[in-house]
């Protein structure tokens, strides 16, 4: 375990090392200078030359990297171009959003996806099996911001249960928070749901076709005994890395369902941060949304070792 | 096989549309119609007409051209780069190409995709051009993925042995004998992607990243009647279905499809 475990954490360090400079690489080319672009068009030259030196944008490439990365360690984020406060403060602010909405629609998804899994398998071939693969065939088709639109003039234009959108906050208190999240997550976890309900029910029947489980129903176990207490065990490991993907992506992919929603989270934030140019706030947004895929995968990973002790010793 | 009737079916009538507006449609949609706005459906405009008393099936026509050309160009791209690197990566098993190509591979999956996507059209400028590069970027490592896994048990086979043995180069028996066999994988994995690239156009023309005006997408349509959709519904139910509908098309042509092409699972039956 102690050698997978490093062999993993090394992997992962590289992984961001990697990713650190693609991302840098990537804004290095974006046209347009970001202190130009604060102070329009009749700036003078040496009010220029001093912002791009507040700016730390005076340096080379490599030394503003470093600069950067060194920052990011220290928890120093820099300062957002636009709005002039520490880009780490507005990170945090926006989680209390994400956060909370990629949990929220995860959770959804998981408390869908088990039970309409494990019922289809357990009933294969029967109507009710047909029937949750025909729902998940069209929740993996929707368009969820379209979803989230239907969603919208039903439950808050027309039965006024929801509100339409924005987020009114958790000092509000708890309910409000979760009301207006609410619409978001079901948008975001329908899809999602579908997809992991899908792989619930093939790993469980891929499971439930091994040896040991006939076995198990030869020697006596009931058929609810065999799923509960041998099969869903061994069926969670594709799931476990399905639900791992899932939650990073409702973390990064909450974009479009924030922009319905007018929700202030880090999606939109990147979206805002990329249209005035705020490149400090792009590049930490995205380098800690895939930190936070590569430490979820990681995390997987991780569960795998404890759900199945054969693959402890695997790379 | 039901399932997969149904999905020819419905992608044909999209593709059809597409390609008939390639020569014609029944409408201008460049000429706005102020009188006719908003009206349902009817003789003269099936589907209706929208904010500016445009015909929506005219719309909705040359919108399946810019989602499916989009999509398909992004399929392209996945395999265009994504097979052959696959393939080298197989054909060179743990040496360095391979260790390159699947590292590589793992780095763009840990992207998220959307984000980057946005980043992209956001740094280039928006448009179709760039929703197919942002969009076909992240087909590339599911191809060679998909390519070096399928690759990597065929290259164990006896034939192929036997083509080493004649003294065929790696090279050419990934092209001659290894590639034809994983053409199945690829047909299939080529369904789910152009279904994807689908939804994902979608998105991004909603958020504005997409084809620009006056080129049509189902995405844009969507965005454009956001704040009317409440007083016509039709304008939301409309190119929401059509996204739907070829998503669905595709999906289901692609599980019929796999149940179809693979024995495995045909015996498997499920």
């Amino acid at each position: 375990m102690g050698r997978f475990l490093i062999r993993r954490l090394l992997g992962l360090i590289v992984a961001l090392a990697v990713a650190s400079v693609v991302i840098f690489l990537c804004l290095e080319v974006v046209p347009g200078d970001p202190a130009a672009y604060m102070l329009g068009v009749n700036a003078r030259p040496d009010t220029l030359a001093a912002l791009r030196a507040e700016l730390g944008l005076d340096g080379s490439a490599v030394q503003r990297y470093f600069d950067w990365i060194g920052g990011m360690l220290r928890g120093d984020f820099g300062i957002s171009y636009t709005y002039r406060t520490p880009v780490s403060g507005m990170i945090v602010d926006r989680m209390w959003v994400s956060l909370p909405l990629a949990l929220y629609a995860l959770g959804l998804s998981v408390a869908i996806a088990f039970p309409a899994g494990i019922w289809a398998a357990s009933r294969r071939g029967s109507a009710a099996d047909l029937g949750v693969m025909g729902v998940t065939q069209l929740g993996v088709a929707v368009p969820n911001f379209w979803f989230a639109m239907l969603m919208v003039l039903l439950f808050a234009i027309k039965l006024r249960w929801f509100p339409s959108g924005g987020f009114a906050g958790w000092d509000e208190g708890l309910f409000a928070g979760l009301k207006s999240l609410t619409l978001p997550a079901i948008a975001l976890a329908l899809p999602q749901a579908s997809i992991l309900t899908r792989v619930m029910r093939s790993s469980l029947l891929d499971t439930l076709g091994e040896d040991y489980i006939r076995t198990a129903r030869a020697k006596g176990v009931s058929r609810r005994r065999a799923i509960w207490a041998h099969g869903l065990r061994n069926a969670l490991i594709p799931v476990l890395t399905i639900i791992g993907l899932q939650f990073s992506f409702l973390l990064a992919g909450a974009i479009i369902i924030e922009n319905v929603f007018y929700l202030p989270g880090l999606g939109r934030l990147v979206f805002q941060a990329i249209s005035s140019r705020d490149l400090i706030v792009v590049e930490s947004v995205v380098l800690l949304l895939v930190f936070a895929v590569i430490a979820v995968n990681f995390a997987v990973d991780m569960a795998y070792g404890l759900v199945d002790p054969r693959l402890r010793g695997r790379r | 096989m039901k399932g997969l009737w149904l999905g020819a079916i419905l992608v044909s009538v999209f593709v059809g549309a597409a390609l008939l507006s390639l020569v014609w449609v029944p409408y201008d949609i460049i000429q706005m119609n102020m009188a006719q706005r908003l009206q349902g459906p009817s003789w003269p405009h099936p589907l209706g007409t929208d904010h500016y008393g445009r015909d929506m099936l005219s719309m909705i026509m040359l919108g399946a051209r810019t989602s499916i050309a989009v999509a398909l160009v992004a399929v392209g791209i996945g395999m265009g780069l994504g097979v052959p690197l696959g393939l080298t990566a197989a054909a060179r098993r743990g040496g360095w190409i391979d260790e390159i190509v699947m590292r590589g591979n793992d780095l763009i999956f840990a992207f998220p995709s959307l984000l980057i996507a946005i980043l992209i059209t956001a740094i280039f400028g928006a448009s179709a051009v760039n929703a197919i590069i942002a969009i076909g970027i992240f087909n590339i490592p599911v191809f060679a993925r998909l390519v070096r896994g399928g690759a990597l048990s065929l290259w164990t086979r006896d034939y192929i042995l036997a083509a080493r043995v004649a003294g065929k180069g790696r090279a050419r028996i990934s092209i001659e004998h290894i590639l034809p066999n994983l053409t199945n994988l690829l047909i299939v994995q080529g369904t789910i992607q152009f279904s994807l690239g689908i939804l994902a156009e979608a998105g991004l023309s909603y958020v504005g990243l997409g084809a620009q005006p006056p080129v049509p997408s189902w995405g844009r349509m969507l965005a454009d009647t956001q704040t009317m959709y409440s007083i016509a519904l039709h304008l939301a139910l409309v190119p929401g279905l059509s996204i739907l509908l070829t998503v669905l098309g595709l999906n289901l042509m692609g599980d019929g499809l796999r149940d179809l092409l693979d024995p495995r699972v045909r015996r498997a039956a499920r």
